[in-house]
Protein backbone atom coordinates (compact mmCIF):
# COMPACT_ATOMS: atom_id res chain seq x y z
CA UNK A 1 0.00 0.00 0.00
CA UNK A 2 1.63 3.47 -0.73
CA UNK A 3 1.94 5.95 1.47
CA UNK A 4 -1.14 8.48 1.84
CA UNK A 5 -1.40 11.67 -0.39
CA UNK A 6 -3.94 13.95 -1.45
CA UNK A 7 -4.48 14.03 -5.37
CA UNK A 8 -5.56 17.02 -7.22
CA UNK A 9 -7.60 17.75 -10.21
CA UNK A 10 -6.44 20.73 -11.39
CA UNK A 11 -9.08 22.69 -13.92
CA UNK A 12 -6.83 24.25 -15.81
CA UNK A 13 -2.26 24.34 -16.39
CA UNK A 14 -2.71 27.34 -14.60
CA UNK A 15 -4.09 25.23 -11.38
CA UNK A 16 -2.07 22.40 -12.70
CA UNK A 17 1.42 25.01 -11.93
CA UNK A 18 -0.41 26.38 -8.90
CA UNK A 19 -1.21 23.48 -7.36
CA UNK A 20 2.72 21.84 -7.79
CA UNK A 21 4.49 25.26 -6.09
CA UNK A 22 2.44 23.82 -2.28
CA UNK A 23 4.70 21.13 -0.23
CA UNK A 24 5.94 17.97 -1.70
CA UNK A 25 3.97 18.05 -4.50
CA UNK A 26 4.45 15.35 -7.91
CA UNK A 27 3.09 15.16 -11.12
CA UNK A 28 0.87 12.71 -12.15
CA UNK A 29 0.86 12.08 -15.76
CA UNK A 30 0.88 8.13 -16.73
CA UNK A 31 1.95 7.19 -13.23
CA UNK A 32 4.05 4.14 -14.62
CA UNK A 33 6.93 6.02 -12.93
CA UNK A 34 5.73 7.47 -10.09
CA UNK A 35 3.65 5.36 -8.57
CA UNK A 36 6.66 2.43 -8.53
CA UNK A 37 9.03 5.20 -7.16
CA UNK A 38 6.29 5.87 -4.54
CA UNK A 39 6.26 2.05 -3.87
CA UNK A 40 9.56 1.83 -3.55
CA UNK A 41 10.10 4.58 -1.30
CA UNK A 42 13.03 6.58 -3.96
CA UNK A 43 11.10 9.44 -2.88
CA UNK A 44 7.56 10.91 -1.05
CA UNK A 45 4.68 12.97 -2.33
CA UNK A 46 2.87 14.57 0.05
CA UNK A 47 0.12 14.97 -2.99
CA UNK A 48 -0.07 14.37 -6.58
CA UNK A 49 -1.41 16.79 -9.16
CA UNK A 50 -3.09 14.99 -12.16
CA UNK A 51 -2.61 15.86 -15.79
CA UNK A 52 -4.98 13.57 -16.82
CA UNK A 53 -8.04 15.43 -17.64
CA UNK A 54 -6.17 18.38 -19.06
CA UNK A 55 -7.59 17.00 -22.58
CA UNK A 56 -5.67 19.52 -24.40
CA UNK A 57 -2.50 18.68 -23.64
CA UNK A 58 -2.67 14.95 -25.39
CA UNK A 59 -1.90 14.61 -29.43
CA UNK A 60 0.25 15.14 -32.00
CA UNK A 61 -0.48 18.15 -34.67
CA UNK A 62 1.26 19.22 -37.49
CA UNK A 63 2.40 22.87 -37.06
CA UNK A 64 2.53 25.29 -39.60
CA UNK A 65 5.91 25.17 -40.74
CA UNK A 66 5.52 21.19 -41.58
CA UNK A 67 6.87 20.42 -38.34
CA UNK A 68 4.97 18.62 -35.41
CA UNK A 69 3.96 19.39 -31.99
CA UNK A 70 3.49 16.27 -29.50
CA UNK A 71 1.06 17.12 -26.62
CA UNK A 72 3.29 15.99 -23.39
CA UNK A 73 0.03 14.03 -21.97
CA UNK A 74 0.40 11.95 -25.89
CA UNK A 75 0.99 8.38 -24.73
CA UNK A 76 3.89 6.08 -26.15
CA UNK A 77 2.22 4.22 -28.16
CA UNK A 78 0.06 6.74 -29.78
CA UNK A 79 3.51 8.56 -30.67
CA UNK A 80 5.04 4.91 -32.06
CA UNK A 81 1.31 4.38 -34.35
CA UNK A 82 1.21 7.98 -35.74
CA UNK A 83 1.57 7.35 -39.31
CA UNK A 84 3.34 11.02 -39.71
CA UNK A 85 5.80 9.96 -37.24
CA UNK A 86 6.50 6.85 -39.12
CA UNK A 87 6.75 8.61 -42.36
CA UNK A 88 9.14 11.89 -41.38
CA UNK A 89 10.66 10.51 -38.24
CA UNK A 90 11.16 7.24 -38.23
CA UNK A 91 14.08 6.98 -35.80
CA UNK A 92 11.26 8.63 -33.23
CA UNK A 93 8.78 5.78 -34.37
CA UNK A 94 11.92 2.94 -33.74
CA UNK A 95 12.56 4.99 -30.15
CA UNK A 96 8.87 5.04 -28.80
CA UNK A 97 7.92 1.05 -30.28
CA UNK A 98 10.95 0.22 -27.83
CA UNK A 99 10.07 2.02 -24.55
CA UNK A 100 9.04 -0.77 -22.02
CA UNK A 101 6.14 -2.94 -23.11
CA UNK A 102 2.96 -2.13 -24.36
CA UNK A 103 0.77 -2.39 -21.13
CA UNK A 104 3.45 1.13 -20.24
CA UNK A 105 3.36 2.12 -23.71
CA UNK A 106 -0.09 2.44 -23.63
CA UNK A 107 -0.10 4.53 -20.05
CA UNK A 108 2.97 6.14 -20.21
CA UNK A 109 3.63 9.69 -21.65
CA UNK A 110 5.93 11.78 -23.55
CA UNK A 111 6.25 14.06 -20.39
CA UNK A 112 6.76 11.55 -18.28
CA UNK A 113 9.58 9.52 -19.99
CA UNK A 114 11.19 12.72 -20.67
CA UNK A 115 11.22 13.07 -16.55
CA UNK A 116 11.61 9.82 -15.63
CA UNK A 117 13.89 9.03 -12.85
CA UNK A 118 17.30 6.91 -13.45
CA UNK A 119 16.89 3.22 -13.07
CA UNK A 120 20.17 2.77 -11.08
CA UNK A 121 19.65 -0.02 -8.91
CA UNK A 122 21.38 2.00 -5.53
CA UNK A 123 19.05 5.02 -6.39
CA UNK A 124 15.91 2.97 -6.90
CA UNK A 125 17.09 0.62 -3.23
CA UNK A 126 17.80 1.30 0.04
CA UNK A 127 21.12 3.08 -0.11
CA UNK A 128 21.52 6.62 0.91
CA UNK A 129 23.24 7.85 -2.70
CA UNK A 130 24.52 11.27 -4.00
CA UNK A 131 21.00 11.86 -6.25
CA UNK A 132 18.80 11.25 -2.92
CA UNK A 133 21.20 13.44 -1.05
CA UNK A 134 23.58 11.33 0.91
CA UNK A 135 27.47 11.70 0.15
CA UNK A 136 28.73 8.84 -2.32
CA UNK A 137 28.04 7.39 -5.20
CA UNK A 138 27.56 3.33 -4.44
CA UNK A 139 28.30 2.19 -8.04
CA UNK A 140 32.06 3.59 -8.13
CA UNK A 141 33.18 0.84 -5.90
CA UNK A 142 30.33 -1.63 -6.48
CA UNK A 143 28.15 -3.47 -9.41
CA UNK A 144 28.37 -1.09 -12.04
CA UNK A 145 28.04 -3.01 -14.98
CA UNK A 146 24.90 -1.14 -16.28
CA UNK A 147 26.29 2.33 -15.60
CA UNK A 148 27.52 5.20 -18.05
CA UNK A 149 30.87 5.71 -19.87
CA UNK A 150 30.68 9.09 -20.66
CA UNK A 151 30.03 11.75 -18.24
CA UNK A 152 29.68 10.68 -15.04
CA UNK A 153 30.98 13.35 -12.65
CA UNK A 154 30.03 12.20 -8.90
CA UNK A 155 26.68 10.16 -10.30
CA UNK A 156 27.16 7.80 -12.80
CA UNK A 157 23.79 6.98 -13.87
CA UNK A 158 22.68 6.21 -17.48
CA UNK A 159 19.98 8.20 -18.79
CA UNK A 160 17.11 5.38 -19.03
CA UNK A 161 15.09 7.41 -21.98
CA UNK A 162 14.89 6.04 -25.43
CA UNK A 163 12.69 8.70 -26.63
CA UNK A 164 15.18 11.80 -25.39
CA UNK A 165 17.97 10.77 -27.91
CA UNK A 166 15.90 10.18 -30.50
CA UNK A 167 14.09 14.01 -29.87
CA UNK A 168 17.86 15.43 -29.16
CA UNK A 169 18.87 13.65 -32.54
CA UNK A 170 16.20 15.42 -34.13
CA UNK A 171 16.58 18.96 -32.87
CA UNK A 172 13.25 18.88 -30.80
CA UNK A 173 11.98 21.62 -28.16
CA UNK A 174 10.13 21.45 -25.12
CA UNK A 175 7.72 24.06 -24.29
CA UNK A 176 6.90 24.72 -20.91
CA UNK A 177 4.26 26.06 -18.24
CA UNK A 178 5.66 27.99 -15.34
CA UNK A 179 5.30 29.66 -12.26
CA UNK A 180 6.94 32.73 -14.05
CA UNK A 181 5.51 31.90 -17.52
CA UNK A 182 6.68 29.31 -19.78
CA UNK A 183 9.48 29.14 -22.14
CA UNK A 184 11.15 27.21 -24.91
CA UNK A 185 13.80 24.87 -25.03
CA UNK A 186 16.27 22.71 -26.63
CA UNK A 187 15.81 18.57 -25.47
CA UNK A 188 19.29 18.44 -25.52
CA UNK A 189 19.65 21.38 -22.55
CA UNK A 190 16.66 19.72 -20.83
CA UNK A 191 18.64 17.01 -18.52
CA UNK A 192 20.65 17.79 -15.56
CA UNK A 193 24.55 16.92 -16.34
CA UNK A 194 25.15 15.48 -12.53
CA UNK A 195 28.46 17.86 -11.59
CA UNK A 196 25.77 20.89 -11.78
CA UNK A 197 22.98 19.05 -9.60
CA UNK A 198 22.94 15.40 -9.05
CA UNK A 199 19.36 15.46 -7.44
CA UNK A 200 17.87 16.89 -10.41
CA UNK A 201 17.31 15.30 -13.84
CA UNK A 202 15.99 18.14 -15.64
CA UNK A 203 16.44 21.72 -15.35
CA UNK A 204 12.71 22.39 -14.87
CA UNK A 205 12.14 24.56 -12.00
CA UNK A 206 9.53 23.58 -9.11
CA UNK A 207 6.14 24.17 -10.68
CA UNK A 208 7.22 23.93 -14.15
CA UNK A 209 5.58 21.69 -16.78
CA UNK A 210 6.09 20.02 -20.13
CA UNK A 211 3.24 21.31 -22.14
CA UNK A 212 4.63 19.61 -25.38
CA UNK A 213 7.60 18.64 -28.27
CA UNK A 214 8.14 20.54 -30.85
CA UNK A 215 9.68 18.50 -33.84
CA UNK A 216 11.13 20.87 -36.34
CA UNK A 217 10.37 20.00 -40.02
CA UNK A 218 12.44 17.20 -41.39
CA UNK A 219 14.83 18.29 -43.91
CA UNK A 220 15.64 16.80 -47.26
CA UNK A 221 16.99 13.97 -47.40
CA UNK A 222 16.94 13.23 -43.39
CA UNK A 223 17.64 9.80 -42.50
CA UNK A 224 17.00 9.23 -38.71
CA UNK A 225 16.85 5.83 -36.68
CA UNK A 226 17.16 4.54 -33.49
CA UNK A 227 18.84 1.23 -32.01
CA UNK A 228 18.37 -0.65 -28.92
CA UNK A 229 20.43 -3.10 -27.24
CA UNK A 230 19.20 -5.05 -24.18
CA UNK A 231 20.26 -7.79 -22.04
CA UNK A 232 17.03 -9.86 -23.51
CA UNK A 233 14.68 -9.72 -26.27
CA UNK A 234 11.55 -9.34 -24.38
CA UNK A 235 11.17 -5.78 -22.34
CA UNK A 236 14.21 -3.80 -20.31
CA UNK A 237 15.47 -0.54 -20.52
CA UNK A 238 18.75 -0.31 -22.87
CA UNK A 239 22.01 -1.21 -22.06
CA UNK A 240 23.37 0.59 -25.12
CA UNK A 241 20.93 2.59 -27.90
CA UNK A 242 21.82 5.20 -30.31
CA UNK A 243 19.77 7.75 -32.12
CA UNK A 244 20.91 8.75 -35.84
CA UNK A 245 20.11 11.32 -37.78
CA UNK A 246 21.94 12.23 -40.75
CA UNK A 247 20.98 14.83 -44.12
CA UNK A 248 22.14 13.21 -46.55
CA UNK A 249 22.81 14.77 -49.73
CA UNK A 250 23.22 11.88 -52.65
CA UNK A 251 25.52 9.27 -50.79
CA UNK A 252 27.18 12.57 -48.77
CA UNK A 253 26.51 13.17 -45.23
CA UNK A 254 25.65 16.91 -45.22
CA UNK A 255 24.78 17.45 -41.68
CA UNK A 256 24.37 14.74 -38.79
CA UNK A 257 23.29 14.45 -35.04
CA UNK A 258 24.67 11.42 -33.19
CA UNK A 259 22.97 10.92 -29.65
CA UNK A 260 24.14 7.65 -27.33
CA UNK A 261 21.22 6.06 -25.15
CA UNK A 262 22.07 4.41 -21.70
CA UNK A 263 25.77 5.62 -22.39
CA UNK A 264 25.74 8.64 -19.62
CA UNK A 265 23.42 10.64 -17.29
CA UNK A 266 22.06 12.26 -20.14
CA UNK A 267 20.95 11.77 -23.62
CA UNK A 268 24.86 11.92 -24.85
CA UNK A 269 25.26 13.61 -28.32
CA UNK A 270 29.22 12.53 -29.91
CA UNK A 271 30.60 15.51 -31.56
CA UNK A 272 33.32 13.08 -32.21
CA UNK A 273 31.31 10.56 -34.09
CA UNK A 274 29.57 13.35 -35.72
CA UNK A 275 32.99 15.13 -37.04
CA UNK A 276 34.06 12.03 -38.57
CA UNK A 277 30.56 12.09 -41.12
CA UNK A 278 30.15 15.43 -41.43
CA UNK A 279 30.88 16.42 -45.03
CA UNK A 280 32.11 12.97 -45.73
CA UNK A 281 30.58 9.76 -47.96
CA UNK A 282 29.15 7.14 -46.24
CA UNK A 283 31.14 4.45 -47.26
CA UNK A 284 33.34 1.75 -44.93
CA UNK A 285 35.95 3.43 -44.07
CA UNK A 286 33.77 6.65 -42.79
CA UNK A 287 31.57 4.58 -41.59
CA UNK A 288 34.28 2.41 -39.42
CA UNK A 289 36.14 5.38 -38.13
CA UNK A 290 32.91 7.30 -37.09
CA UNK A 291 31.84 4.04 -35.03
CA UNK A 292 35.59 4.13 -33.20
CA UNK A 293 35.34 8.17 -32.40
CA UNK A 294 32.18 7.79 -30.97
CA UNK A 295 34.30 5.65 -28.12
CA UNK A 296 37.40 6.89 -28.50
CA UNK A 297 36.84 9.30 -25.23
CA UNK A 298 34.56 6.81 -23.45
CA UNK A 299 35.54 6.25 -19.23
CA UNK A 300 34.53 2.90 -18.09
CA UNK A 301 33.97 2.23 -14.83
CA UNK A 302 35.29 -1.12 -13.59
CA UNK A 303 32.77 -3.67 -14.84
CA UNK A 304 31.34 -1.85 -18.19
CA UNK A 305 33.88 -1.71 -19.85
CA UNK A 306 32.16 -4.23 -22.68
CA UNK A 307 29.95 -1.11 -23.68
CA UNK A 308 32.71 -0.09 -25.59
CA UNK A 309 32.75 -2.37 -28.26
CA UNK A 310 29.06 -2.64 -28.19
CA UNK A 311 28.45 1.03 -28.71
CA UNK A 312 30.89 0.57 -31.43
CA UNK A 313 29.33 -2.57 -32.84
CA UNK A 314 26.27 -0.93 -32.71
CA UNK A 315 27.28 2.20 -34.74
CA UNK A 316 28.69 0.15 -36.94
CA UNK A 317 25.65 -1.34 -38.03
CA UNK A 318 23.45 1.38 -37.52
CA UNK A 319 25.65 3.42 -40.14
CA UNK A 320 26.23 0.68 -42.48
CA UNK A 321 22.24 0.23 -42.67
CA UNK A 322 21.86 4.10 -43.86
CA UNK A 323 24.93 3.72 -45.79
CA UNK A 324 22.28 1.09 -48.23
CA UNK A 325 19.04 3.28 -48.12
CA UNK B 1 0.48 -1.84 6.25
CA UNK B 2 -2.37 0.81 6.86
CA UNK B 3 -1.89 2.47 9.85
CA UNK B 4 -4.85 4.48 9.93
CA UNK B 5 -8.16 3.05 10.63
CA UNK B 6 -10.06 1.84 7.64
CA UNK B 7 -13.84 3.93 7.50
CA UNK B 8 -16.99 1.91 7.62
CA UNK B 9 -18.55 0.90 4.25
CA UNK B 10 -20.97 3.82 3.64
CA UNK B 11 -24.39 3.71 0.85
CA UNK B 12 -23.63 4.06 -3.10
CA UNK B 13 -24.50 7.65 -3.39
CA UNK B 14 -28.13 8.06 -5.19
CA UNK B 15 -28.13 7.36 -8.86
CA UNK B 16 -27.08 10.19 -11.22
CA UNK B 17 -30.24 11.95 -12.82
CA UNK B 18 -28.28 11.95 -16.38
CA UNK B 19 -27.79 8.18 -16.09
CA UNK B 20 -24.96 6.47 -16.57
CA UNK B 21 -24.09 7.01 -19.98
CA UNK B 22 -24.39 10.66 -19.68
CA UNK B 23 -22.68 10.76 -16.55
CA UNK B 24 -19.87 13.86 -15.35
CA UNK B 25 -17.07 13.51 -14.44
CA UNK B 26 -18.33 16.02 -11.53
CA UNK B 27 -21.27 14.52 -10.37
CA UNK B 28 -19.07 11.20 -9.71
CA UNK B 29 -16.14 12.55 -7.93
CA UNK B 30 -17.26 14.07 -4.51
CA UNK B 31 -15.32 14.79 -1.58
CA UNK B 32 -16.69 14.44 2.19
CA UNK B 33 -15.33 13.94 5.48
CA UNK B 34 -16.50 10.21 5.77
CA UNK B 35 -16.23 10.63 9.35
CA UNK B 36 -19.82 12.89 9.20
CA UNK B 37 -22.97 11.67 9.83
CA UNK B 38 -24.31 13.69 7.17
CA UNK B 39 -23.16 12.23 4.39
CA UNK B 40 -26.22 12.62 2.37
CA UNK B 41 -26.52 15.76 3.11
CA UNK B 42 -22.88 16.40 2.56
CA UNK B 43 -22.94 14.67 -1.35
CA UNK B 44 -26.14 16.01 -2.11
CA UNK B 45 -24.11 19.36 -1.48
CA UNK B 46 -20.81 18.49 -3.60
CA UNK B 47 -22.86 17.43 -6.22
CA UNK B 48 -24.00 20.35 -7.40
CA UNK B 49 -22.86 22.78 -9.83
CA UNK B 50 -21.30 25.53 -8.07
CA UNK B 51 -17.95 22.80 -6.89
CA UNK B 52 -14.54 24.65 -7.00
CA UNK B 53 -12.77 24.00 -10.20
CA UNK B 54 -10.62 21.88 -9.12
CA UNK B 55 -10.69 19.01 -6.89
CA UNK B 56 -8.44 18.08 -3.89
CA UNK B 57 -8.70 15.23 -2.29
CA UNK B 58 -7.34 14.54 0.87
CA UNK B 59 -4.76 12.03 1.54
CA UNK B 60 -7.36 10.74 4.50
CA UNK B 61 -10.75 11.21 3.08
CA UNK B 62 -11.66 8.29 1.11
CA UNK B 63 -13.43 9.47 -1.59
CA UNK B 64 -16.80 7.89 -3.78
CA UNK B 65 -16.21 6.79 -7.32
CA UNK B 66 -18.12 4.79 -10.15
CA UNK B 67 -15.88 2.22 -12.09
CA UNK B 68 -17.33 0.52 -15.04
CA UNK B 69 -16.23 -2.31 -14.80
CA UNK B 70 -17.14 -5.25 -17.23
CA UNK B 71 -19.82 -2.68 -17.93
CA UNK B 72 -21.23 -2.31 -15.17
CA UNK B 73 -21.39 0.62 -12.95
CA UNK B 74 -19.58 -0.07 -9.57
CA UNK B 75 -19.84 2.58 -6.95
CA UNK B 76 -16.73 2.49 -4.55
CA UNK B 77 -15.47 4.52 -1.46
CA UNK B 78 -11.68 4.70 -2.33
CA UNK B 79 -8.65 6.09 -0.84
CA UNK B 80 -6.31 8.42 -3.22
CA UNK B 81 -3.88 6.22 -3.19
CA UNK B 82 -5.47 3.01 -3.45
CA UNK B 83 -5.05 1.30 -6.91
CA UNK B 84 -7.29 0.15 -9.80
CA UNK B 85 -5.70 -3.27 -8.71
CA UNK B 86 -6.21 -3.10 -5.07
CA UNK B 87 -10.13 -1.88 -5.59
CA UNK B 88 -10.67 -4.50 -7.98
CA UNK B 89 -9.21 -7.09 -6.04
CA UNK B 90 -9.94 -6.30 -2.00
CA UNK B 91 -13.49 -3.76 -2.92
CA UNK B 92 -15.00 -5.31 -5.67
CA UNK B 93 -13.77 -9.02 -5.17
CA UNK B 94 -12.90 -9.44 -8.58
CA UNK B 95 -9.26 -11.38 -8.13
CA UNK B 96 -8.91 -12.81 -12.04
CA UNK B 97 -5.83 -9.84 -11.96
CA UNK B 98 -3.59 -11.13 -9.77
CA UNK B 99 -1.00 -9.05 -7.63
CA UNK B 100 2.47 -9.95 -8.58
CA UNK B 101 5.56 -7.29 -9.04
CA UNK B 102 3.29 -4.35 -8.11
CA UNK B 103 5.80 -2.26 -10.38
CA UNK B 104 4.71 -2.66 -13.45
CA UNK B 105 7.25 -5.39 -14.65
CA UNK B 106 5.56 -8.63 -14.40
CA UNK B 107 1.54 -8.05 -16.39
CA UNK B 108 -0.35 -10.50 -13.55
CA UNK B 109 -2.58 -7.48 -13.25
CA UNK B 110 -3.22 -6.45 -16.63
CA UNK B 111 -6.61 -5.48 -17.70
CA UNK B 112 -7.99 -3.55 -20.64
CA UNK B 113 -8.73 0.03 -20.04
CA UNK B 114 -10.79 1.71 -23.15
CA UNK B 115 -9.72 -1.50 -24.50
CA UNK B 116 -5.82 -1.34 -24.22
CA UNK B 117 -3.86 -3.51 -22.14
CA UNK B 118 -2.61 -1.72 -18.67
CA UNK B 119 -1.29 -2.70 -15.28
CA UNK B 120 -3.49 -2.11 -12.86
CA UNK B 121 -1.07 -2.10 -9.96
CA UNK B 122 0.24 1.22 -11.57
CA UNK B 123 -2.72 2.72 -12.46
CA UNK B 124 -4.72 4.74 -9.40
CA UNK B 125 -8.34 4.00 -9.32
CA UNK B 126 -8.96 7.84 -9.19
CA UNK B 127 -7.07 7.79 -12.99
CA UNK B 128 -9.74 5.00 -13.95
CA UNK B 129 -12.98 6.92 -13.58
CA UNK B 130 -15.23 7.45 -16.60
CA UNK B 131 -12.97 4.76 -18.40
CA UNK B 132 -13.63 1.08 -19.54
CA UNK B 133 -12.56 -1.50 -17.63
CA UNK B 134 -12.74 -4.91 -18.60
CA UNK B 135 -11.03 -8.00 -16.27
CA UNK B 136 -10.66 -11.46 -17.57
CA UNK B 137 -13.93 -12.09 -15.46
CA UNK B 138 -15.86 -9.77 -17.98
CA UNK B 139 -15.03 -11.98 -21.20
CA UNK B 140 -16.90 -14.67 -20.25
CA UNK B 141 -20.11 -15.36 -22.45
CA UNK B 142 -22.65 -16.48 -19.37
CA UNK B 143 -21.14 -19.25 -18.46
CA UNK B 144 -19.33 -19.86 -20.99
CA UNK B 145 -15.47 -18.90 -21.44
CA UNK B 146 -14.84 -16.30 -24.09
CA UNK B 147 -12.40 -17.51 -27.21
CA UNK B 148 -9.09 -16.03 -25.94
CA UNK B 149 -9.79 -17.85 -22.78
CA UNK B 150 -11.06 -21.10 -24.68
CA UNK B 151 -7.49 -21.10 -26.82
CA UNK B 152 -5.51 -21.05 -22.89
CA UNK B 153 -7.18 -24.09 -22.44
CA UNK B 154 -7.00 -25.47 -25.66
CA UNK B 155 -3.31 -24.72 -26.33
CA UNK B 156 -2.66 -25.27 -22.15
CA UNK B 157 -1.12 -22.08 -22.27
CA UNK B 158 -0.46 -21.76 -19.06
CA UNK B 159 1.21 -24.71 -15.86
CA UNK B 160 0.54 -22.76 -12.56
CA UNK B 161 -1.99 -20.10 -13.77
CA UNK B 162 -1.09 -17.49 -11.49
CA UNK B 163 -0.27 -15.21 -14.75
CA UNK B 164 -2.82 -16.40 -17.41
CA UNK B 165 -5.47 -13.65 -16.52
CA UNK B 166 -2.96 -11.21 -17.52
CA UNK B 167 -2.00 -12.95 -20.57
CA UNK B 168 -5.55 -13.48 -21.09
CA UNK B 169 -6.13 -10.17 -21.37
CA UNK B 170 -2.71 -9.01 -22.94
CA UNK B 171 -3.92 -11.11 -25.76
CA UNK B 172 -7.50 -9.69 -25.39
CA UNK B 173 -6.20 -6.07 -26.12
CA UNK B 174 -3.78 -7.10 -28.64
CA UNK B 175 -6.51 -9.20 -30.97
CA UNK B 176 -8.46 -6.18 -30.41
CA UNK B 177 -6.26 -4.20 -31.70
CA UNK B 178 -4.44 -6.23 -34.78
CA UNK B 179 -7.04 -9.31 -35.20
CA UNK B 180 -4.44 -11.26 -37.11
CA UNK B 181 -0.66 -10.52 -35.75
CA UNK B 182 2.07 -12.52 -37.46
CA UNK B 183 4.14 -14.97 -34.66
CA UNK B 184 6.12 -12.10 -33.96
CA UNK B 185 3.43 -9.45 -33.57
CA UNK B 186 2.12 -11.81 -31.13
CA UNK B 187 5.48 -11.85 -29.18
CA UNK B 188 5.57 -8.39 -28.94
CA UNK B 189 2.48 -7.84 -27.89
CA UNK B 190 2.75 -10.41 -24.93
CA UNK B 191 6.31 -8.66 -24.47
CA UNK B 192 4.64 -7.18 -20.95
CA UNK B 193 3.76 -10.31 -19.36
CA UNK B 194 6.11 -12.61 -17.36
CA UNK B 195 5.29 -16.74 -17.29
CA UNK B 196 8.09 -18.02 -14.54
CA UNK B 197 6.66 -21.26 -15.45
CA UNK B 198 8.13 -20.65 -18.99
CA UNK B 199 4.84 -21.28 -20.29
CA UNK B 200 5.48 -18.82 -23.86
CA UNK B 201 5.47 -21.42 -26.40
CA UNK B 202 2.09 -22.44 -25.38
CA UNK B 203 0.92 -19.06 -25.09
CA UNK B 204 1.92 -17.98 -28.22
CA UNK B 205 0.19 -20.77 -29.99
CA UNK B 206 -3.55 -19.87 -28.16
CA UNK B 207 -2.99 -16.37 -28.86
CA UNK B 208 -3.03 -17.96 -32.62
CA UNK B 209 -5.57 -19.97 -31.75
CA UNK B 210 -7.64 -17.17 -30.77
CA UNK B 211 -7.03 -15.21 -33.35
CA UNK B 212 -7.82 -17.83 -36.15
CA UNK B 213 -11.34 -18.58 -34.20
CA UNK B 214 -12.13 -14.88 -33.40
CA UNK B 215 -12.12 -14.21 -37.28
CA UNK B 216 -15.02 -17.51 -38.14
Amino acid sequence: MLTPFAYVRPASLQDAVAALTEGNAHIHAGGTDLLGCLRDEVFGADRLVSLAALGDLAGLRETRDGGLDIGAMTTITDIAAHPLVQRRYPGLAQAAGEVASPQLRNQGTLGGNLCQKPRCWYYRGDFPCLRKGGHKCFAVNGENEYHCIFGGANCFIVHPSDIAPALVSLDAEIETAGPSGGRRLPVSQLHMPPEQDPTRETLLKPGEVIVKVHVPPAPAGLYSSYRKVRTRRSWDFAVAGCALALVMDGDRVRDCRVVLAAAAPIPWRSPETEQVLRGQTLDDAVIRKAAKAAVANARPMTKNAYKIPLFEGMLLEELRKAAQV
Amino acid sequence: MCPRKRKPPVTPPAANPDGWAGFTRRAFIKTWSAGTLTLAVGHNAMSSETAQPDETLAADEPVQLTLDVNGRPHAVLVEPRWTLLHVLREELGLTAAKSGCERGECGACTVLIDDLPRYACLTLALEAEGRRIETAEGLMDGGQLGQVQASFMKEDGLQCGYCTPGQIMAAEGLLRQNPEPTFDEIRRGMSGNLCRCGAYASIFSAVADAATHRKG
